[in-house]
């Protein structure tokens, strides 16, 4: 045994252990290596190319069709900073993905909290009721949303009667950058209350009775104790909620107005449009890049409250 | 007028009464215990006093105003809980603080009466550290600094001391005493050790099943239980059929099952021909060898056989059975070095005990 253990890495590897943690996470990894990784470098080598003629790529070496140009070039890149039309269309994607998150923490706190100071025998049900809208097809339920948002319905006869009131002309609630974030919202609200209640759930009552004890009244027992033990949860749900509200292209598709171009409406275009893939891939990798800048300042910022508290 | 007082108060869960009818009054400075075994409401009655239950029945009174109706922040009550309940994402300093910032004290008054409390639980050089780094003495420590920043009227503690080891929790009573003395806080603590108990408080409530037993000094408390339960709760003791023989002022006489006539303390109340129990303390028994010649009247004597020895290092506890089968436990301490016993199993012997010692339970 003694002489197994130190003749070197080969037989350590064979060791049982060392052994069946290879098998058990050899599989997943290799999953991710191939259809995470491997994927994203062909982006990143994508948008150093020229488009092909009828889509695609041109060829890297060799000669291209007529008209095309081979080899790598920096001029995506070039043209995306050329146009201030792409940076404005970045900053509303932005800009909706933060309302919508900001709008999806203000739901689903409430109802997190609701939840997870539920007793214990009625919370698995509503967490099932949250979940629930999964189960019928994403689009489907962004169509009903169009139904009712919709100009001859209820809610916006409500709505522009209301405005009437006030003297102000009706106003349409479907294809506007209104009807976006009601959508965004709708469907990513559950990302955002399930994060929150796993973290709510698991705070430890007795730190709300110390703190009542100890004088705080409701709203400081609140601001002090559960909201910062929450940071977690609500970083979490924010990520959850923000990432892919970003890329998202069917919402804005269907219930945005002519203006609501966002990225994801965008490199979808990129791909399925105008068929230049590698001004796609560019646009892909720079939001790529602002997420993981965000996410970057989201963790400093977080270090930054911590050191502060110390 | 004392600093809390507890009228009549009953607290019923469901068709489960866990307090009833506990009447007591705690007097200010004073280190006031309540003792009870597990279940017995403790914990009930501190919540109560603390505002996060109310009684059924009956009412509390600090400094004689009623405390019905005032929740628990704006009682100037604080509680040390069993789990200590630090704040995770507080610093050792920014917990203490708490109290004070919910009091609104002045920033500059914060930081000099945290430093104050941490000095005297001397944890000064941990305040940057949060209360996972800690040890369990450590959190201890902190939720009692915590607990008294703020100079409450009353310090509620619940079993603080549950969770550390043998070593710490000696060293915490000391801590205790003496933080209580030098503080003069008046301090209502629990616990089901009658050790801790008596090793810490000026006075002892002894409860059961939800009602005070008897409420007395520990050394009261210790050699004068007044009934069965609190005779066997608090230490060990020997317990033996008897019946009154005579009760006058100076002495009690009674007729021990196994031992014949013995001579007790006085008890007014009770007469001639009451039934009931003996109880004297094993280390109260005297152990000699051989049978000795009875001394008179009023020298309780009793021949025996021993039966066990149990060895705890600075005594040993003989176990003598008499000539009618009834056992007694005497106690002897071990001030020969090297030596575990002073009688063998089957060793004949004399166990005699001062008239001034022993007590008769009647119920
Ligand atoms: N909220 C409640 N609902 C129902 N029963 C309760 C409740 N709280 C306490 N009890 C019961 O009341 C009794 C007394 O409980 P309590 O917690 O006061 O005991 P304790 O003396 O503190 O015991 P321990 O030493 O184990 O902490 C127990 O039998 C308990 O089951
Ligand atoms: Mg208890």
């Amino acid at each position: 045994m003694r002489d197994f253990q130190t003749s070197g890495g080969l037989l350590r590897a064979l060791h049982p252990a060392t052994l069946t943690r290879w098998l058990v996470s050899g599989p997943p990894t290799a999953f991710m290596l191939l259809f995470f990784l491997a994927p994203s470098l062909i982006m990143v080598l994508a948008s150093f190319r020229f488009p092909g003629a009828f889509g695609g790529l041109a060829p890297l070496i060799g000669a291209g069709r007529a008209g095309e140009d081979t080899g790598l070039t920096l001029e995506n890149y070039q043209f995306f900073f050329s146009d201030w039309l792409y940076a404005e269309i970045f900053v509303k994607s932005l800009v909706v993905a933060l309302v919508s998150t900001l709008t999806c923490l203000v739901m689903a706190y409430p109802l997190a909290l609701l939840i997870a100071r539920s007793p214990k025998r009625h919370r698995d049900l509503m967490v099932l009721l949250v979940i629930l809208p999964f189960a019928s097809n994403f689009l489907i339920r962004v169509y009903a949303l169009m139904i009712l948002l919709g100009p001859q319905q209820a809610l916006a006869s409500a709505v522009n009667g209301l405005l009437a009131l006030f003297g102000v002309a009706p106003v349409n609630l479907l294809f506007s950058t209104f009807a976006v974030i009601v959508g965004m919202v709708y469907v990513h609200l559950p990302f955002m209350v399930l994060p929150l209640y796993t973290n709510l759930e698991k705070h430890d009552p007795s730190l709300l009775d110390a703190a009542q004890d100890l004088g705080a009244n409701g709203w400081q027992r609140f601001w002090r104790v559960t909201f910062p033990l929450s940071l977690p949860g609500i970083f979490s749900g924010s990520a959850l909620v923000f990432i892919p509200v970003l890329g998202m292209f069917a919402i804005p598709d269907l219930l945005g107005g002519t203006r609501d171009i966002l990225i994801g409406n965008l490199i979808k275009d990129q791909f399925l449009g105008t068929r230049d893939w590698p001004f796609g891939s560019m646009l892909s990798i720079m939001l790529t890049l602002v997420v993981l800048g965000l996410a970057g300042f989201a963790a400093r910022l977080g270090r930054r409250d911590r050191n502060e508290e110390t | 007028m004392a600093l809390l007082e507890i009228r009549n108060v009953v607290r019923r869960f469901a068709d489960f009464t866990a307090v009833d009818g506990v009447s007591l009054q705690v007097e200010a400075g004073e280190f006031f215990t309540l003792l009870g075994p597990s279940g017995c409401g403790k914990t009930t009655l501190l919540r109560m006093i603390a505002g996060f239950d109310a009684p059924d029945e009956g009412e509390l009174l600090l400094d004689g105003q009623s405390l019905r109706g005032i929740p628990p922040e704006h009682r100037p009550i604080h509680t040390v809980f069993q789990s200590y309940a630090l704040f995770p994402h507080l610093t050792v300093a920014e917990n203490v603080a708490f109290p004070l910032r919910m009091a609104k004290v002045a920033p500059d008054d914060i930081r000099r009466r945290v430093q104050d409390a941490l000095e005297a639980v001397h944890l000064s050089e941990k305040q940057r550290h949060l209360p996972h780094e800690l040890s369990g003495g450590q959190k201890q420590r902190v939720a009692l600094a915590r607990g008294l920043v703020n100079r409450p009227r009353l310090l509620l503690l619940d079993e603080p001391l549950g969770a550390l080891d043998a070593k710490l929790r000696e060293e915490m009573q000391m801590e205790l005493i003496n933080l209580q003395k030098n503080v003069g806080i008046t301090f209502v603590f629990v616990t089901h050790s009658q050790a801790e108990a008596l090793a810490l408080s000026h006075r002892i409530a002894v409860m059961n099943r939800g009602h005070v037993e008897q409420l007395d000094e520990p050394s009261r408390l210790y050699s004068f239980p007044r009934n069965r339960f609190v005779a066997d709760f608090i230490g060990k003791i020997n317990m033996l059929e008897a019946a009154v023989l005579r009760s006058t002022a100076e002495a009690l006489v009674l007729d021990v099952a196994g031992v014949g006539e013995v001579w007790a303390p006085a008890l007014p109340a009770v007469a001639a021909g009451q039934r009931g129990m003996f109880a004297v303390r094993p280390e109260q028994v005297r152990i000699q060898s051989g049978e000795v010649a009875p001394a008179g009247v009023g020298h309780n004597q009793v021949h025996g056989r021993v039966l066990d020895f149990l060895y705890i290092g600075d005594v040993t506890t003989y176990l003598v059975e008499l000539a009618n089968g009834t056992r007694l436990e005497a106690l002897l301490p071990n001030t020969a070095p090297g030596r575990a016993k002073f009688f063998e199993a089957d060793d004949p012997v004399t166990l005699t005990w001062s008239s001034q010692v022993g007590v008769f339970l009647d119920a």
